[in-house]
């Protein structure tokens, strides 16, 4: 685990010793009931100043109605040599899919 | 004075504030205050737009919006001087929206219960949009004033420049106005506003000065140099181009 992530107990993340300001994710909830899509990302200081430049850059055209955003350095990210073991197998488990089972007859598909 | 003056006076301020937040597109400090910056210009610009649009409308000579804003002179504006001053550095930027925006909300919130259905309708819309400039520019208050040394004291002259142009925009509203619950009375504003500059100030580590002499004539179209010049830019290609469409 990163230590600087545990000692970061405010909003506030951590620069590194850079002069950019921090980057943020940003999730956009499009309509009422809908999950929140990631939509970008926008540099702010801190997560008031996120979440105004967030509505300035994503939402001034009716995108949403709700927006979250989140330090990026906290988001926990697999990589590129996850690719096989997180997500191939999965190929060969057809059974996973609901499609593999046959509809018993007599139930009404819609 | 009449409906259409005080219309005039509505939409004046928020033109010229919209076309000095505009003269940022392209120069802001980072893509996303850039931004923000050119959203606050067009909410201003398009409240200009329903206010001018109204203005002509009531004053009933056949002038539009356009026409309000593209072919008048400079002693024809009724905008009070504080938007038309140099949009200097950032911080004077900042401290200048903050002030105004303050008023602009306590003025909007009234003005949706106006007895005039069109320009109660024109507040409510101006009233959401000018709660977030309240936000956006009191935020940056807080970093600029409670920031660095040199950001705390950019600030601090800004408002320091600022303060004696803030006394025009409570000036008196035309009373039968007001008795008819079509006008807001800008006098009775002052003191929720300076009630609220005052806690973000003293938030921000800022100062608040002392009211002293105070400009006044932008209501009356005396204004300061530099009103001029930002008409001559606004106004160029419409005058250059009457009529044209783009």
């Amino acid at each position: 685990m990163d230590d600087k992530r545990l000692a970061t107990s405010d909003q506030r993340p951590v620069t590194g010793g850079d002069t950019e300001w921090p980057l943020w994710e940003v999730f956009i909830q499009p309509k009422p009931g809908a999950p929140h899509e990631h939509c970008g990302s926008v540099h702010a200081v801190d997560a008031e100043h996120a979440l105004l430049n967030a509505r300035d850059v994503y939402a001034r055209r009716s995108e949403g109605i709700h927006l979250w955003v989140v330090p990026s350095q906290w988001i926990t990210a697999s990589t590129p040599e996850d690719v096989g073991p997180f997500f191939d197998p999965a190929n060969d488990k057809a059974y996973r899919h609901p499609q593999f089972y046959k509809t018993p007859r007599g139930v009404k598909v819609y | 004075m009449a409906l259409s003056e005080y219309l005039l006076r509505l939409g004046d301020d928020r033109l010229i504030l919209g076309h000095r937040l505009s003269e940022w597109c392209g120069h802001g400090p980072i893509l996303e205050e850039d931004i923000a910056l050119a959203n606050i210009s067009l909410d201003l610009i398009g409240q200009a737009n329903l206010l001018l649009e109204l203005a002509g409308k009531v004053e009933g000579q056949g002038r539009t919006a356009d026409t309000l804003a593209y072919f008048r002179e400079g002693v024809e504006f009724r905008n009070a001087q504080i938007v038309e001053l140099p949009r200097g550095d950032f911080a004077f930027t900042i401290a200048r929206q903050f002030l105004v925006s303050v008023f602009e909300a306590l003025q909007l919130e009234k003005l949706q219960s106006s007895k005039n259905a069109d320009l109660a309708g024109i507040a409510a819309k101006a009233f959401k949009e000018t709660r977030y400039h309240v936000r956006h520019s009191a935020g940056w208050m807080l970093k600029l004033g409670d920031g660095t040394t040199e950001s705390h004291d950019r600030t601090q002259i800004a408002i320091d420049d600022l303060w004696r142009f803030t006394g025009e925009l409570f000036g008196n509203t035309d009373e039968t106005l007001v008795e008819q619950g079509i006008a807001v009375d800008c006098v009775s504003l002052r003191e929720p506003w300076k009630r609220e500059v005052a806690r973000v100030l003293q938030a921000a580590t800022l100062t608040m000065p002392d009211d002293g002499f105070m400009q006044r004539g932008g209501r009356e179209g005396r204004h300061t140099e530099h009103l001029g010049h930002l008409l001559a830019e606004m106004q160029i290609v419409a005058r250059s181009f009457p009529g044209a469409e783009w």
